[in-house]
């Protein structure tokens, strides 16, 4: 079956594609640039990395602007799964949700109006076993934001790795954060995934954080053999 | 051990991560060992072995079970708990006489308890996920215990400690499962 790939550029959507093509065809990725930032659906920062991802990947890239306005990114979505239907003879979508409930429902949603199959690999997954295979099966992910106590500037950078995921299991029992980020504490970039042929290294990147509040912006990244 | 049925397109399809597995990860928590098979592979010594049977769901799309229901004949024998979740209930329903049609739910819906029953949450009505595009019938005799505003959510045998849930209890419903597991543990 040829799927599309929802992607994100972060931890969840590339380890569901990692998935996706063990038992499945991943035919392309999708993603949507929303202009607005508080965008619903769809907004993670360095969403401009994708792009770069999908290279690494070897994988054909369907993206689309979207305003980023709750109604209108459905159906910007609806739009792109038809232009990748067409072009790419897609039959289903696979995401990387893990617990939203709102993100599934209208994706689902979307995927039924469309006839196409829709898998979330990740979903309801148990959160440490999921970060340990993550982890082992030789994908490296950096936080690209943080939004929530306590994470501090530090962060903004740190590789997911055994100690980082034992601070993320304390701050999980401290502060009450989920421990793979679902409730929107920090987001991740993927640099390196199993099914990548090259690897991503960032050459020029800046830190913008406040509050508990920050984001690693990628100025200038490059592929570089593995 | 409790058994699950995967009930997909293929053994081992992505729906196992999606459909198996979250129903897995409850029997986990609860401290209870499972095993999984695909439906079309049951053996008896599985059969046997399970203190309890979950046939679970699968994607929205995926409706091909419907066309080898007598991959189920077992259930006419099987002697202990038997939980259907969504594709599960359709197959219960219809290995016992009773029908599936049209009809669909997609996201969190208003359940109405018309039975109360230990296997549901407290009375009057709860929310649940939904992901269905049929709707059961039950056989004939076999008790209805919710339902939402378009088709019936939860039935039970009488005469046996056999159960359908059509909406989908992995999500933020883990304790249908876990009622289930207890009935299971006797």
């Amino acid at each position: 079956m040829k799927l599309g790939v929802l992607c994100s550029g972060g931890k969840d959507s590339l380890f569901a594609c990692f998935r996706a093509m063990q038992k499945e065809e991943v035919a392309c990725l999708i993603t949507l640039f929303p202009e607005n930032l508080e965008s619903y659906m769809f907004h993670t920062p360095n969403l401009h990395m994708v792009p770069l991802q999908a290279d690494a990947a070897g994988l054909p890239l369907k993206s689309f602007q979207t305003e980023g306005i709750e109604d209108a990114e459905l159906r910007d979505l609806s739009e792109v799964l038809k232009i990748a239907v067409t072009e790419y003879g897609i039959e289903g979508v696979v995401t990387g949700a893990l617990m939203s409930v709102y993100q599934a429902t209208r994706i689902q949603r979307i995927c039924k109006d469309l006839d196409l199959w829709c898998f979330n690999p990740l979903w309801y997954t148990d959160p440490v076993r999921y970060m340990n295979t993550l982890m082992a099966s030789g994908f490296r992910v950096v936080v690209s934001g943080v939004f929530a106590e306590p994470f501090d500037e530090s962060w903004l950078g740190r590789e997911l790795d055994g100690t980082t995921l034992e601070i993320l299991s304390g701050y999980a029992r401290d502060y009450g954060i989920t421990l793979t980020g679902e409730g929107g504490e920090y987001e991740t970039l993927v640099l390196d995934a199993p099914f990548f042929n090259r690897k991503i290294v960032i050459q020029e990147s800046e830190r913008h954080y406040r509050n508990f509040r920050g984001v690693l912006s990628v100025k200038r990244a490059s592929l570089e053999e593995k | 051990m409790i058994l699950l049925v995967d009930p997909g397109f293929r053994e081992g399809s992505l729906g196992y991560d999606e459909f198996v597995c979250s129903i897995a990860g409850i029997v986990e928590r609860a401290g209870l060992p499972w095993a999984c098979q695909h439906y079309t592979a049951l053996n008896e010594d599985e059969l046997r072995d399970a203190a309890g049977i979950i046939i679970c769901g699968t994607a929205l799309k995926d409706n091909a079970f419907l066309e080898n229901l007598e991959r189920f004949s077992w259930l006419r024998n099987a002697r202990v708990p038997v939980l259907g979740v969504c594709a599960g209930m359709q197959v219960l329903c219809l290995a016992f006489g009773g029908s599936v049609r049209p009809g669909c739910e997609i996201g969190m819906t208003s359940i109405r308890i018309t039975v109360p029953h230990q296997i549901l949450p407290d009375p009057p009505s709860f929310m649940a996920y939904e992901l269905h595009t049929h709707s059961c019938v039950p056989p004939h005799g076999w008790e209805i215990l919710a339902e939402s505003e378009i088709c019936i959510q939860a039935i039970r045998d009488p005469e046996r400690p056999f159960f359908g849930v059509l909406f989908h209890p992995e999500v933020r419903n883990d304790r249908v499962v876990k009622s289930f597991l207890e009935i299971c543990e006797g």
